[in-house]
């Protein structure tokens, strides 16, 4: 569904990805981890054309990524995002932020959209809060309705861009169990992260990036368990134990 | 003060006749302005080179020129190049002209001012630059551009008395008329300055009072 071929990007002088090569199918929930400045969410920002990269292609169910191009709001339209920072609308609701995206992207039926957005935050569990204005929600509700403003697109993929990194440590929780039930659902994930016990969990593959290089690839249960790279390991021990 | 009341009543229907004409020229020029000045700043950020430096080569320019040097020029000059307005036009449009590009940008920084995490939002929803601006942008730039906007459209009512030396009837060319047949300058530019008054402090009270509406109910 989503290719990488030899991408390459950098910012100025700095080389953040060199040459990366990856394949991630239809329905597959994949982690990429690894330290700050491998790369990783810079990969997952090319994906949608927040970023352009420089050589190489990333191609979309066989559609060439360009951000410079005008097909790249038809493949936005096709692949949410979800931000580390949630980055709702500070001025609608929790429904209308929703709501947005169908209504003025997709061009859908105001009635049939409001329905469907109501539906989605019941899903993520915030049924009560849909007249909220995001400063009034806590961070991990905010975070929950971004997922729900993900779904609405009704996207073939979904990036997630260190979901978890801002929110209180009691917060995290209610937001991972809200992607786990994506992943039941073989919704297509692509997700940045440091929740190794998530990753464990619930991906079918894991990227460890490092230096923007893909260091060691595989299933979760190899890679996170059984690392074969120094590396890897090394990153692991100092993520699973700090002190 | 007596003698003061029984001038100022007299003097008044005239000076109505006047003011009248200062909201008119205001409103219309506030008007003017703040779809140029939208203009300006949309052009300035749009990331288009070829529009980009166009726009901040003619906010510069116009900004360094006075006023009254600008009212001069339109009403003037203009006509020699075959662009005849009358002194009511000239007025209107050289008002809306320089305060567009005080308000241009103003409206930029309000624009630039909008976080980044809101326009990736936007973005990944697929939207396009027009609809991000529409719908995502521009109302919360409003929240930050509200206070200076407000504090401009006062300061454009007060220029505004300029265009009495283009020969525009206003609130200050009614009281320069009618002193200069009474001689009671003192009662007369009193009173204008208090008519003046009568328009600018209910315009702060009531920009105050949005701003405050605003803040609370986003």
């Amino acid at each position: 569904m989503i290719t990488f071929e030899n991408v390459h990007k950098a910012f100025g002088s700095l080389e953040v990805l060199k040459g990366i090569d990856a394949e991630i199918g239809k329905g597959q929930v994949v982690c990429l981890i690894g330290p700050s400045g491998s790369g990783k969410s810079t990969l997952l920002r090319c994906i949608n054309g927040l970023e352009q990269y420089q050589r190489g292609r990333i191609c979309f169910e066989g559609t060439v990524v360009d951000a410079a191009s005008r097909r790249i709001h038809a493949i936005r339209a096709q692949v949410s995002m979800v931000f580390q920072r949630f980055n709702l609308f500070p001025n609608r609701t929790a429904l209308e932020n929703v709501m947005e995206g169908p209504i003025y992207v997709l061009k859908e039926n105001r009635k049939d959209v409001r329905e469907r957005a109501m539906v989605l935050l019941k899903r993520v569990g915030l049924a009560d809060k849909m007249n909220i204005y995001p400063a009034s929600l806590s961070g991990g509700q905010q975070q929950r309705v971004a997922i729900a403003r993900a779904l609405a697109m009704r996207p073939r993929a979904i990036l997630f861009d260190e979901p978890t990194s801002a929110l209180d440590p009691e917060m995290v929780g209610e937001v991972l169990q809200a992607m786990r039930t994506l992943a039941e659902d073989h919704m297509t994930m692509l997700v940045v992260t440091h929740e190794i016990q998530f990753a464990r969990e619930v991906a079918d593959s894991v990227l460890f990036l490092d230096g923007g290089c893909i260091v060691e690839r595989g299933t979760a249960g190899d890679v996170l368990n059984h690392p074969k790279h120094d590396r890897t390991r090394d990153f692991l021990r100092r993520v699973m134990h700090p002190v | 003060m007596a003698t003061f009341f029984s001038h100022a009543t007299e003097y008044l229907p005239f000076l109505l006749g006047g003011l009248w004409l200062t909201i008119l020229v205001t409103v219309f020029a506030l008007a003017l302005a703040t779809v140029l000045g939208l203009l300006w700043s949309l052009l300035r950020t749009s990331g288009v080179r070829v529009l980009e430096m166009p726009t901040r080569v003619l906010v510069e320019f116009v900004r360094g020129i006075p006023l009254l040097v600008i009212l001069f020029y339109i009403y003037f000059v203009a006509p020699e190049a075959g662009i005849d307005l009358t002194a009511f036009e000239a007025g209107v449009f050289g008002l809306a002209l320089a305060h567009s590009c005080y308000l241009g940008e103003t409206f930029r920084a309000g624009i630039e001012a909008v976080d980044t995490g809101q326009l990736e939002a936007a973005k990944s929803i697929g939207m396009g630059r027009f609809m991000m601006m529409r719908r995502v942008v521009l109302p919360q730039a409003f929240k930050i551009i509200l206070p200076p906007y407000t504090n401009d459209a006062v300061l454009l009512l007060k220029d505004s008395s300029l265009v009495s030396v283009i020969s525009v009837a206003d609130l200050t060319m009614h009281g320069k008329m009618l002193a200069s047949t009474t001689f009671d300058n003192m009662t007369i530019f009193t009173l204008v300055a208090l008519l003046y008054l009568c328009l600018t402090i209910p315009m702060n009270v009531l920009m105050r009072k949005v701003e405050r509406a605003f803040a609370e109910g986003r």
